[in-house]
């Protein structure tokens, strides 16, 4: 058990540090950052004392391990924009994504799972079929066309809700619904799936042969076997929480981690992004490690191969 | 004395296929009973059907009596008594049978709280004395362990453990060797026929092997696309079958002794189910198949007096069987 969670640890930290890497390289490539915050027409010597300022002038091997070295320290670096410390702008924006990505998570969870299974109960019936095009029109639906077409019922045509800021908790109603269905949609699918796989399993026939309720056949041995696959898509979901809501903060104007991702990358504030990639790599990286920790506390084969491991 | 299960003109289709077409079956108190037949002639789904086991959109009609009571579309929670403590089943695939995440104590211990009336503790030390019983060693640490962590021949005593749990008076044997080692396979009837000897218990072993039913099984009824075509005492069947199915399938068997033969094979394949013949269902690879053969399907009917047979050429197959053993 031990060496099985030590291996996976070894494994998320070098997934970390790829992301990364692959995140330096890439921002470095794609657009210098002194021409996009100081503007095409600044004085080139003006541009040359901002790219020595920040380093910019040094070659990209060099710049990548002084990031580390720093990284080291606990240093995350500084914004280009207003010269604060990129971990500070972050975090002050956290709760503001998760007031929207905690309640869409808990709206998920409690719609999706229940229609999975009643579908997966019920196959073939009305209420199956309706739950699965509900389920693939959200779906399929991407969620900046959801978040309109929900901004053009509630906000403009009904009147209901506000379309866009963060003044009070009504704002956040149309956000959280935009991320609720859309996760709703994929989990009613998944657990529909897996539900239905289970049930066709030899071990539901031992059990209805043997007189147990359908009931409890359903509660004591089809759920604990279908939970096992649903958690993967719980920890993706758990996963997303930090940068999940890109989109939808941008379409709400809603001042989270989403929307400071997006201008940080345009502008090219090479530490705001990193920082943010950084964070969400880790919480990425540590949900997976829970769903594997889940995986054997649910699934007795794992836990004794982890053993014998 | 009243029969212990009846069957009569058990019926099932899937999506309007039918797939079992009339079976009518009785069995006694104490009784083993074989049934044979290739994959797919409605060996397990006669029982699966007569225990309400198929799934929803399976079209079941009939009648199957438990000791005159009818529990063909019986409601869910007569059902639920009479699986497990008066029918118990056990089936073919060791791996998938139990359940992977729950201890066999935990699936042990809930068909004994369904149908025994058990207590905290009694509970477990009658789950115990089952484990004893099946011949699973160090029954006690082993209730907690998993299924992963046994092999298929103990999954299968366990599985036979369990089917007692309820003191069923019938249990459903579908197929419980098939997927064991040939040494496993004889340990496993041998406990099946010891504890039946020993419970008193009738039993149905569902097989395709021959050999394990002339052993285990005082009777042998013979399927073939949906239907029983012949029912007889075991050693009859085999020293003596009328259907011409049944005597192709002894056929197809190399004897022990005697001067080496050609073994005969059927020819030809079973019937689509799906496109059944009009008449009898095996008239297109019967050699003594006669013009009345296409016409109507032959029912079940008695040539002795527990034998029957269905088939409207048993004389000509009889003699035939007989003109070729005089050769």
């Amino acid at each position: 058990m031990g060496r099985y969670f030590a291996i996976r640890i070894g494994r998320a930290a070098l997934t970390i540090v790829l992301v990364v890497t692959f995140a330096f390289v890439v921002l470095r490539l794609s657009g210098d950052p002194a021409l996009m915050i100081l503007g095409p027409e600044a004085p080139p010597e003006v541009l040359a004392a901002f790219r020595k300022a920040w380093g910019l002038d040094d070659p990209i091997w060099f710049q990548y391990l002084d990031y580390f070295g720093a990284i080291a320290k606990g240093e995350l670096g500084r914004s280009m924009r207003d010269g604060r410390p990129a971990i500070e702008l972050v975090l002050e924006r956290i709760p503001a994504t998760l007031a929207l990505t905690l309640p869409a998570f808990f709206f998920k969870v409690a719609l999706g799972v229940p229609a999975g299974i009643y579908a997966a109960l019920h196959r073939g019936s009305a209420i199956d079929r309706a739950v699965m095009m509900t389920a693939v029109a959200g779906f399929t639906v991407p969620s900046f066309v959801l978040a309109l077409l929900l901004v053009l019922v509630f906000a403009v045509q009904l009147g209901w809700l506000p379309s866009g800021g963060q003044d009070s908790w009504r704002h956040a109603i149309l956000p959280i619904a935009t991320l609720s269905l859309g996760g709703a949609a994929v989990l009613a699918r998944f657990t529909r799936s897996a539900m239905l796989e289970v049930l066709g399993q030899p071990y539901i026939r031992t059990a209805s042969a043997k007189g147990v309720p359908w009931r409890r056949v359903v509660t004591s041995h089809a759920l604990p076997n279908a939970a096992i696959p649903t958690v993967t898509i719980l920890g993706f979901m758990v996963g997303t929480l930090i940068a999940g809501a890109v989109v939808v903060e941008s379409v709400f104007a809603w001042p989270g981690v989403g929307r400071l991702l997006v201008v940080a990358v345009a502008n090219r504030d090479l530490a705001v992004v990193q920082c943010i990639l950084l964070l969400v790599a880790m919480t990425m990286v540590t949900s997976n490690l829970i769903v594997d920790f889940v995986y054997g506390f649910l699934d007795p084969r794992l836990r004794t191969k982890g053993a014998h491991a | 004395m009243p029969q212990l299960v009846s069957i009569a003109g058990l019926s099932v289709a899937f999506g309007g296929v039918p797939v079992l077409r009339g079976v009518d079956l009785a069995l006694e108190k104490g009784e083993a009973l074989g049934l044979v037949g290739e994959s797919g002639s409605g060996k397990s789904v006669t029982w699966l059907g007569a225990l309400g086991l198929l799934p929803r959109h399976a079209q079941v009609s009939g009648s199957v009596r438990l000791e005159g009571r009818e529990i063909l579309g019986a409601s869910a929670a007569e059902l639920d008594r009479v699986r497990g403590g008066r029918i118990a089943m056990i089936f073919q695939d060791p791996a998938s049978a139990l359940n992977p995440v729950l201890t066999i104590r935990k699936q042990l211990c809930e068909a004994l709280a369904l149908h025994r009336d058990l207590q905290g503790n009694g509970v477990k030390a009658e789950a115990r004395r089952l484990l004893d019983l099946v011949g699973i060693p160090d029954a006690g640490r082993r209730l907690e362990a998993y299924p992963h962590e046994f092999s298929g021949g103990q999954i299968q005593r366990i599985m036979i453990a369990m089917a007692l749990a309820g003191n069923p008076d019938l249990l459903i044997a579908d197929e419980p060797t098939t997927a064991l080692d040939a040494t496993i396979q004889a340990q496993i009837l041998e406990l099946l026929s010891t504890v039946r000897r020993e419970l008193g218990m009738a039993m149905v072993l569902i097989s395709h092997d021959l050999g394990v039913v002339a052993e285990n099984c005082d009777r042998v009824a013979v399927m073939y696309a949906g239907r029983i075509v012949e029912q007889a005492p075991s050693n009859q069947l085999f020293a003596d079958p009328v259907h011409p199915y049944a005597q192709g399938l002894i056929g197809a068997l190399p004897p022990l002794d005697g001067p080496r033969r050609r073994l005969t094979a059927i020819p030809g394949t079973v019937p689509d189910p799906a496109h059944m013949p009009d008449g009898c269902a095996f008239a297109p690879r019967c050699t003594l198949a006669a013009e009345p053969c296409g016409l109507a399907a032959p029912s079940l009917a008695p040539i002795a007096d527990d034998r029957s047979v269905a088939c409207i050429r048993a004389e000509a197959s009889r003699r035939a069987l007989l003109g070729v053993a005089a050769e």
